[in-house]
């Protein structure tokens, strides 16, 4: 704890230890609502391939139980990852203790978790504002913009007050997210509640105006959230796995500000052929074809950092999550591009080929990075030699990764298959198939898709368990691979 | 540049700064001139705000998350209009806050799902999908049924609405609570309801005229959605965006 005694430059300063305790704790929260997360998708893929499990009660239909997958997914699992990695980082990367100390960082933590509670409770009481990813009601969301602006504070005055005359590059991405997320959210729930004791409230907007609020809301929670909040980790986590420095610098500031620039404008692909004027769904086309570049500029400087490394591959498994993470980054910011073209949206929009994207993206890059993160901190924060078990991170690896290429896969054929069937006509002209004919083909691709969840939830099961024993001290008696090494406690 | 650079990346608030204009920018160039083009909704006739009843019912639609398996958005696709109906249009969203398009297709688009069904057809398939189409993944809904409308604070809704710009004359706030209930009774007098909501649909809905239940607001909402709109006095030009 009264870290960075060795090896630092400024040998007559005296350093305040960092504040670990809460990255400790938002990491058990990360693990736990990970686990939430993955059973809450598992049971509503499996709805929707056998209905009965809707069980006929208000509680526990897919339209209540779907806000809590997603959210817990994206806020609860996505969010306290972000939250507590960026504590981590700012402090390593600035040498500075956090800006406000323990008290500000257990604020932090307890009233994000008291906003994922309030959120949760009510998508299963019927409480929602209607807005995909942003169906929290009027008084969660000002609950979260206070716990936001203290976040600001927290980290804002954390990189101002560095010993580091430079900030490094995962803090730009942290900070962009922060900032982002902040106008996304003041913004997109704007609202008026009926009554200041009740819970129902009406959107400021309506109709077309509210549509594109909300998907450039809903977009870049995808960027700001999803995308660059977890570069700042690849940023941080993966030089740090592979004991080598950025790729490139050069490269970094390029697809930083382009990223940042790109992405806000992207919006207007979730709304193409909509009743949204047609400059403005083209203008989002553009901006999304566009962002192709400087989402690979990330993943070639991420992939790149493994130069004379690539062999760790090979002995640690959890570099492995974190490279994979890249890969299935670079792939789904490679679909997205060619989903937003028109032409292919008025095939993909509305069907399961969505649903199949986003989950090679929020599986592949957004839980995998996570996980390699998770390996990677928890022997760090708990003072452990190494993990408990290293062939338990490879099962982790190879089982998560089956799940998500059953998922992906069968999304992709039930989407493009029930895209086709709505649009095929027979050879006297008339449409060939009735809406509930596309259900029904759609079955067995429901059924994969859901053992695909179960796979993944699986292999988080086995992390779960192999960091509880990590936590615990114990070391598992196996034959590591000669070559692996934990990297050196942090620095 | 890259020089530079060196200033932003050693300076927290001119990071924050740079970062604040730059993703500003696309929202601001996208979003504002939806408030100010005019001809962004279309030159239609026949739009008015929810009557009381339909606006518990999108209440209930919003609440149960109807919007996360039905869109309420056609597209101007051939297959699209034969199957639903006439495209959608900017102008029969204009009072829905919020906007319920969707975003999936799990179950089939209800832009236009008013009138296509009866209203026993519709309480039965909400009680028991499964019942009317066998293949339906559709949860049950039928608790609806048992669970009653309380129209209390029905004029306070109007109110609020009327702040985020739904024009709710006075007289309509004033009538609201009798309007909610003059809806779903068969033996109201329906003539200050329809003067004021042109096309509602009235009379009862889930079968029991004693009860207002939740059932006959849902199903109120949905046998008027996609109606209001008079296309046959419409001009081709009102519909240029």
């Amino acid at each position: 704890m009264t870290a960075i005694a060795a090896n630092q430059p400024y040998a007559n300063r005296t350093f305040e230890p960092y504040v670990e305790e809460v990255v400790r704790a938002f990491m058990i929260a990360t693990i736990f609502w990970g686990v939430i997360a993955f059973t809450a998708g598992v049971y509503i893929a499996l709805q929707l391939a056998f209905p009965a499990l809707n069980l006929g009660l208000e509680w526990t239909t897919f339209g209540r139980l779907r806000p809590v997958h997603t959210s817990a997914a994206i806020f609860a699992f996505g969010g306290n990852a972000l939250l507590g990695s960026s504590i981590y980082v700012v402090q390593r990367t600035c040498r500075a203790r956090l800006f406000g100390g323990a008290p500000i960082g257990w604020f932090l933590f307890f009233g994000y978790q008291l906003f994922i509670l309030l959120a949760a409770s009510g998508y299963v009481l019927g409480v929602t504002q209607g807005k995909e990813y942003a169906e929290p009601e009027w008084y969660t969301d000002l609950w979260l913009t206070l716990v936001w602006v203290v976040y600001l504070i927290a980290f804002g005055g954390t990189l101002i007050r560095r010993e580091e005359p430079h900030i490094y590059v995962a803090n730009w991405f942290y900070l962009a997210f922060i900032i982002t997320v902040a106008m996304l959210h003041i913004v997109n729930n704007l609202s008026m509640p009926v009554s200041i004791v009740g819970t129902k409230s009406y959107s400021a907007f309506a109709g077309v105006q509210d549509a594109l609020t909300q998907w450039w809301y809903g977009h870049n929670a995808v960027g700001f959230f999803l995308t660059a909040g977890f570069l700042a980790m690849m940023y941080y986590f993966i030089p740090k796995q592979a004991d080598r420095p950025i790729y490139s610098y050069r490269l970094s500031i390029v697809h930083f500000w382009s990223l940042i620039f790109l992405y806000i404008w992207a919006g207007p692909h979730h709304l193409h052929y909509t009743a949204l004027p047609d400059w403005a769904a083209t203008l989002g086309m553009v901006f999304s074809i566009m962002l192709w570049m400087p989402s690979w500029g990330g993943m070639i400087n991420g992939l790149m950092t493994l130069s004379g490394a690539w062999d760790k591959l090979r002995t640690d498994p959890a570099l492995r999550f974190s490279v994979a993470a890249v890969a299935f980054y670079g792939m789904a910011t490679f679909e997205g591009p060619v989903m937003s073209i028109r032409q292919v949206n008025a095939l993909s929009h509305y069907t399961d080929w969505t649903i199949g994207h986003v989950h090679s993206g929020a599986l592949g890059w957004n839980a995998f990075i996570t996980f390699g993160m998770l390996y990677y901190i928890v022997p760090v924060l708990w003072k452990r030699e190494r993990l408990y078990s290293i062939r338990l991170v490879s099962l982790h690896f190879w089982i998560a990764t089956i799940g998500i290429l059953l998922y992906i896969t069968s999304m992709w054929v039930s989407g493009i298959m029930q895209g086709l069937m709505w649009r095929a006509y027979d050879h006297l002209g008339f449409l060939q198939y009735s809406f509930i004919e596309t259900v029904q083909a759609m079955q067995p691709f429901y059924v994969i898709r859901a053992l695909g969840g179960i796979f993944f939830l699986s292999g988080s099961l086995i992390m779960v368990y192999n960091l509880w024993r990590t936590m615990r001290g114990d070391l598992r008696n196996e034959d590591v691979l000669p070559r692996y090494t934990q990297p050196a406690v942090a620095a | 540049m890259f020089i530079k650079h060196t200033t932003i990346e050693r300076n927290t608030i001119l990071l924050g700064v740079l970062t604040l204009i730059t993703v500003a920018i696309g929202g601001l160039v996208e979003i504002v001139p939806l408030f100010t083009i005019e001809t962004t909704i279309e030159r239609v006739e026949g739009m008015r705000p929810y009557s009381p009843l339909e606006l518990t019912g999108r209440n209930i639609y919003i609440r149960e998350g109807c919007y996360l398996c039905h869109s309420q958005q056609i597209r101007p696709l051939r297959d699209e209009v034969e199957r639903y109906g006439h495209y959608s249009l900017a102008a029969e969203s204009m009072y829905d806050h919020p906007f319920q398009w969707g975003s999936k297709r799990t179950g089939p688009d209800l832009a236009r799902i008013g009138g296509k069904y009866s209203n026993e057809w519709h309480v039965a398939h909400m009680i028991d999908p499964r019942a009317v189409v066998p293949q339906s993944i559709m949860p049950s809904y039928a608790f609806l049924a048992q669970k009653p409308v309380d129209p209390a604070d029905i004029a306070q809704h109007l109110k609020a609405l009327r702040t985020v710009g739904v024009p709710y004359s006075d007289e309509m706030i004033a009538a609201a609570k009798a309007d909610i209930a003059a809806q779903a009774d068969p033996d109201a007098d329906t003539d200050g309801l329809l003067a004021r909501y042109p096309k509602a649909a009235v009379g009862d809905f889930d079968g029991n005229p004693a009860r207002l239940t939740e059932m006959d607001a849902l199903v109120a909402y949905l046998q008027m959605l996609g109606r209001l709109v008079d296309f046959d006095r419409t001009q081709p030009g009102g519909l240029r965006q």
